[in-house]
């Protein structure tokens, strides 16, 4: 399977899936790219073919601090579906990254145009919001934690 | 093999001590007079610090007579242990509790998942996987930890990668950390395996087994098929004293290991 078949795009109906992808057009972005900064506008996402990105935030005074690195097959971006269409975290290519970019003015006007394929789209970025959701609540409660501390710990 | 009903504590010695994380050493035993019955990786031993008290380890490392342990510091008995440096002798019951069963696992894809120390007891089975690779579909492992510098085994898990698919993610990345970030479910994604077919064996703290094994079902693998190491607090090791009891299940005896379709209902239980 390639990477698009079964990430994000994957988990699209087929129809929806091709329709999706003749949005998409190939780019190539070096590594260290700063691909979008925090509070930018969210106007582009991308699926991620092959490399690395990671999600970071910004630390005033230090280096931006990286909560999730993101692979093949993985959705970056989603606050361009979701007003203010602003960026909630920076991006940075880890190594080169070759992925799908897509236009979101031009996905969200199908997505308006064609309710049955904007409600699979946004089931699809739901479901890659709320996997990221329990992810973040995972580790909050410190997964590799041992039962009954709030510091350091084991389970062998 | 199991080891006889309160059978006396055997002597060993401490021949190596490798410091693994700031808090976590891996020290290699060596019997002084008479080896205990073979482990199989997934047992555990109750080594015994002298005039402080015994706990469960499990075995990270068998290598003939030789016993492995890799054991994180968090409190009295695992301090010192911990602190032990070669030459110091302890006292080891064992073997206890059911293993990993690798052979169940023949032709299937194997996705080994630790979480933190979960990794010590994961060892001894991905080496004996890699030393008979043609037995097995893809080999995959994948390591979650807290941080970078409480990886464990790093130089070998690395080596893993000539031949098996090894994929680490911290939670807190430093400053230097290049890797991934994220727990360890993240990196199902970005494994090798066809999740309808394969082996999994998962060990780590049970917030992140739960995770883990939620997820691979999620994505079709039989329960059956899941094999994780449960822990309880324990005393006997030998079923007789109730200390490990998970509803009708005593962990020594009938664990660590069990598959995920008997650990599912008694992990969600909220207390047992
Ligand atoms: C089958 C089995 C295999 C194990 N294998 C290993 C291993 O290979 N390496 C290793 O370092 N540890 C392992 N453990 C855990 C180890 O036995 C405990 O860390 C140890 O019993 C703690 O004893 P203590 O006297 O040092 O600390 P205690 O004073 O008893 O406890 C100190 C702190 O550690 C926490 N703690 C106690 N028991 C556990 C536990 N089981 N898991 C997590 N946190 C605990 C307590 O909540 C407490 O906050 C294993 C446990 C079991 C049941
Ligand atoms: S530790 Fe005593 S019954 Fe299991």
């Amino acid at each position: 399977m390639t990477p698009l078949q079964r990430g994000f795009l994957g988990a699209l109906p087929p129809g929806h899936r091709d329709r999706l992808a003749a949005f998409a057009r190939d780019v190539s972005i070096p590594a260290g790219t700063r691909i979008f900064e925090e509070g930018g506008s969210a106007d582009r996402f991308w699926i991620i073919r092959s490399g690395g990105a990671a999600l970071d935030v910004h630390v005033p005074g230090r280096r931006p601090a990286v909560v999730e690195t993101l692979g093949e097959g993985d959705l970056l971006g989603w606050s361009w579906l979701f007003e203010p269409y602003r960026w909630h975290l920076g991006a940075r290519a880890r190594s080169t990254l070759l992925a799908a970019e897509f236009d979101a003015g031009r996905v969200r006007a199908a997505c308006a145009q064609d309710p049955a394929f904007g409600l699979a789209v946004t089931h699809g970025v739901a479901a890659v919001i709320a996997r990221r959701l329990a992810a973040t609540r995972a580790r909050l409660l410190d997964l590799y934690a041992p039962p009954g501390t709030d510091t350091g710990g084991t389970a062998g | 093999m199991t080891a006889p009903a309160a059978a006396p504590p055997r002597s060993y010695r401490v021949i190596a001590r490798v410091p693994e994380a700031p808090d976590t050493a891996t020290i290699v035993l060596e019997p002084v007079r008479s080896a205990l019955p073979p482990f199989a990786p997934g047992q555990f031993a109750m080594v015994y610090a002298f005039g402080v008290g015994d706990i469960p380890l499990s075995v990270s490392g068998i290598d003939g007579d030789r016993l492995t342990h890799t054991v994180r510091n968090v409190g009295a008995i695992s301090a010192a242990l911990h602190g032990l440096e070669a030459g110091a002798t302890v006292g080891v019951r064992g073997p206890f509790g059911t293993g990993w069963e690798l052979p169940s696992a023949a032709g299937r894809d194997l996705l080994v998942v630790a979480g933190g120390i979960g990794l010590a007891p994961l060892r001894p089975l991905v080496r004996a996987a890699l030393a008979a690779p043609p037995e097995y579909g893809r080999p995959n492992v994948l390591i979650g930890s807290r941080t970078p510098r409480d990886l464990l085994y790093v130089p070998e898990t690395r080596a893993w990668g000539r031949s098996a698919r090894v994929l680490v993610t911290v939670d807190r990345p430093d400053d230097r950390w290049n890797g991934e970030v994220g727990v360890v479910t993240t990196l199902l994604d970005r494994a090798d395996f066809d999740p309808t077919t394969a082996a999994a064996f998962i060990c780590g703290p049970e917030p992140m087994i739960r995770a883990t094994a939620a997820e691979l079902v999620h994505r079709g693998t039989d329960p059956d098929r899941i094999a994780v190491s449960l822990e309880r607090t324990m005393h006997c090791a030998i079923g007789h004293c109730g200390h490990c009891q998970l509803g009708p299940l005593l962990l020594c005896r009938d664990g660590p290991v069990v598959t995920w379709t008997a650990a599912r209902a008694l992990l969600l239980v909220r207390e047992l």
